[in-house]
């Protein structure tokens, strides 16, 4: 597996804190600005990276994600393009773990052999495949897993203690709990019933849990990350880059920045989280 | 194709995975795996249940009107000059198409699993329409996502599924078709797990809907099976229905498939021609790729990203098709060819004035097919075409076309 993820982790578990986990569309708006976005996120406190591949027909995505994508391909925003971002971001980043989020129909169309490949030579350290759960393991994950890629599978509330192994199997890297049934951007359940999941998906693996779906706020991921190792938040910066473009959707010339501030607050939270916890 | 090893059986499929060959599969989200799993136990179950089936029978008979007729089409016959045209009457079932066929089945699962709302998906509006009349007649609140341009141009159906207490919501993503009324109910679905019911409309979507779907339909191919055997004392030459998800051509295709002499046509939408991508021709014109649960033929750029696509009829205007369908493609057993808009626009004009018969857009897709192939064969040979519903819903639509005063 790459090193990124797992140095990653265990630097945090060291450090006493929940990682902060950035996600956002690849291309959205261009290509440059998303590049631009995407290096400015360590900085802002950003502890991995969810690089998101546009896809046409997101099914398990609110609204905002929606648009994101559909931005991002009027764009001219290709599988090719969105690994390319991650190739210029490793050129100054060798240290911040990247995970591609997605669904698997641009990947399959692209081979499964060849991305693998051009993932690894990109600098990616996981896959998030939305419609790939463990039955259709030989699909991606087993072939990801083989060259080195650790496959991020996602438990959700319907998730049982009974099909828990199952998903957890060939999981690696983290556990990607998704809070609510529901698609992103949805509000954000209430923290305790999601602490109670993640310490029902710890009994069952030795893997970090990151809890993502419905968190915006700094006390968002402050709340979700006293019991969970990382906090995930898509929809939220997301919408911060639709609110700062332009009418006709360009860049406006914030765009960058305003991201950055987003997630610094959202830093403050996952630094906060665990004196919540010891109160 | 020609090395593919043919299957002892064309019906025995799909494998425990839920693949027809590499298509078909459970292409889902996590959250809905569980239930798609806890579906499957259920069909399993229902399938040997002597009391689900007498209950599905019953309802079959007596609420949608079972068996349908099979009508020899005597002026149509003449017109053309050759084959024998047969047509499978489906149009006369309540609600007026196929679609009332798996609805019955589904709504009577649903009610098995103690789920107490009903979502669907809809294009033409026939499966939103059979969604809401079953919902209606179970007892079940009903919401039919329906793209906005599917609302618009199927008006007449959209008053139906209101009338029936259904609740239609206009999705605007995209074309507004049905690909994007599919994603839609998705993610309603994922939301709402513990109650809702989704009821696919066609024989696409992640296992076990293609195989539970061809089965609820299967009864129209069954049925026309044994009916051309008594009217003719022999099965036909060629078997022709219009694939869109393709629901109405697996019901009729699959009682056939391993009556060899049998030749088996599937027409898809060719829209305004193959060329561009205003088309339909899932299986003609595109790729295999994974789409709303289950490996297929699609309609997609190089990219992997699905295309609108285009066809005159709302009901077969979407980009995939049904995975057996592609299966039996793959392995050459059954032929798909593209019919365009204005071959289907003829069709159903000439189906209108010589037989007293108002099609819908989607089986005049299959009609052009057989008005092309019917002079070319023996008179000795017979057609058997799925007329899979009527045209009232499309009226307004052709009428427009047409220059008609309404």
């Amino acid at each position: 597996m790459t090193a990124r993820m797992d140095n990653r982790f265990a630097a945090l578990k060291a450090e006493g804190r929940p990682a902060l986990i950035t996600y956002f569309m690849g291309g959205d708006p261009d290509f440059e600005t998303s590049l631009n976005i995407m290096k400015a996120l360590p900085e802002a406190g950003a502890d991995v990276i969810e690089l998101g591949m546009p896809f046409s027909d997101p099914m398990a995505d609110g609204p905002a994600i929606q648009m994101a994508g559909q931005r991002a391909l009027k764009g001219g925003q290709t599988l090719s393009k969105t690994l390319e971002l991650a190739k210029k971001f490793r050129e100054g980043d060798n240290e911040t773990p990247i995970v591609m989020m997605g669904y698997y129909n641009p990947i399959y169309v692209y081979g499964v052999e060849k991305f693998l490949d051009d993932a690894i030579s990109a600098g990616i350290d996981g896959l998030i495949v939305v419609d790939l759960p463990p039955e259709m393991d030989d699909e991606l994950c087993i072939p990801a897993l083989a060259k080195g890629i650790n496959f991020i599978r996602l438990a959700t509330p319907t998730t049982d203690d009974k099909r828990l192994p199952a998903v957890l199997k060939n999981t690696s890297g983290f556990v990607y709990y998704v809070s609510m049934n529901g698609i992103t951007g949805s509000a954000l359940p209430d923290p305790s019933l999601v602490s109670g999941a993640v310490n029902r998906i710890k009994g069952h693996t030795k893997l970090p849990v990151c809890v993502g779906f419905g968190v915006k706020t700094a006390d968002h991921a402050r709340a979700i990350g006293a019991a969970a190792d990382g906090v995930v938040v898509g929809s939220a910066i997301v919408a911060q880059i639709a609110g700062s473009l332009t009418k006709d959707g360009a860049a406006g010339p914030d765009t960058v920045a305003s991201v950055s501030t987003l997630v610094r607050g959202l830093a403050t939270g996952v630094r906060a989280a665990r004196l919540v916890a010891a109160e | 194709m020609n090395q593919t090893p043919q299957p002892n059986s064309f019906r025995s499929g799909p494998d425990e995975d839920g693949r027809f060959g590499i298509f078909g599969g459970r292409f889902v989200a996590e959250t809905l795996m569980p239930l798609i799993l806890d579906l499957q136990g259920e069909w399993e179950k229902a399938k040997t249940d002597a009391a689900f089936q007498k209950e599905l029978a019953d309802l079959g008979a007596h609420y949608i009107g079972r068996p349908s007729p099979l009508y020899f089409a005597e002026r149509l016959t003449a017109y053309l000059g050759g084959a024998k045209i047969y047509f499978k009457r489906e149009e006369l079932n309540h609600t007026g198409s196929h679609k009332i066929n798996n609805c019955i089945g589904q709504i009577l699962l649903a009610k098995r699993m103690g789920k107490t709302r009903i979502i669907a998906e809809t294009g033409a509006g026939q499966h939103g329409v059979a969604s809401a009349t079953v919902a209606a007649r179970f007892g079940f609140p009903c919401v039919v996502y329906m793209g906005a341009t599917d609302v618009e141009r199927q008006a007449p159906n959209v008053f139906r599924m209101k009338l029936l207490g259904a609740e239609v919501r206009p999705v605007t993503a995209g074309n507004g078709t049905l690909k994007d009324a599919m994603n839609e109910a998705l993610r309603d679905w994922v939301t709402n797990v513990d109650d809702t019911y989704y009821l696919i409309g066609t024989a696409a979507g992640p296992h076990p809907y293609p195989e539970m779907v061809r089965d609820f339909q299967a009864v129209i191919g069954t049925e026309a099976r044994e009916q051309i055997l008594e009217a003719e004392g022999r099965l036909p030459d060629v078997v022709i229905a219009a694939v869109g998800g393709g629901s109405n051509a697996i019901g009729i295709f699959h009682p056939f498939l391993d009556d060899q002499g049998v030749k088996i046509v599937g027409v898809e939408a060719g829209g305004r021609g193959l060329q561009g991508e205003e088309h339909c021709a899932s299986i003609t014109a595109g790729s295999p790729g994974v789409l709303h649960g289950n490996r297929t033929y699609l309609l997609q750029d190089h990219d992997g990203q699905i295309l609108e696509g285009h066809s005159i009829s709302a009901g077969l205007d979407y980009p995939g098709i049904g995975p057996e369908h592609s299966w039996l493609h793959s392995i050459g057993r059954v032929e798909y060819v593209p019919i365009m808009d204005q071959e289907a626009l003829d069709a159903f004009q000439v189906l209108t004035r010589l037989e007293g018969i108002i099609p819908a857009l989607e089986p005049s897709h299959a009609l052009a097919e057989v008005i092309k192939r019917a002079p070319k064969m023996g008179k000795d040979e017979i057609i058997l075409m799925n007329l899979s519903g009527r045209g009232d819903k499309d009226i307004f639509t052709v009428g427009k076309i047409l220059g008609m005063e309404l």
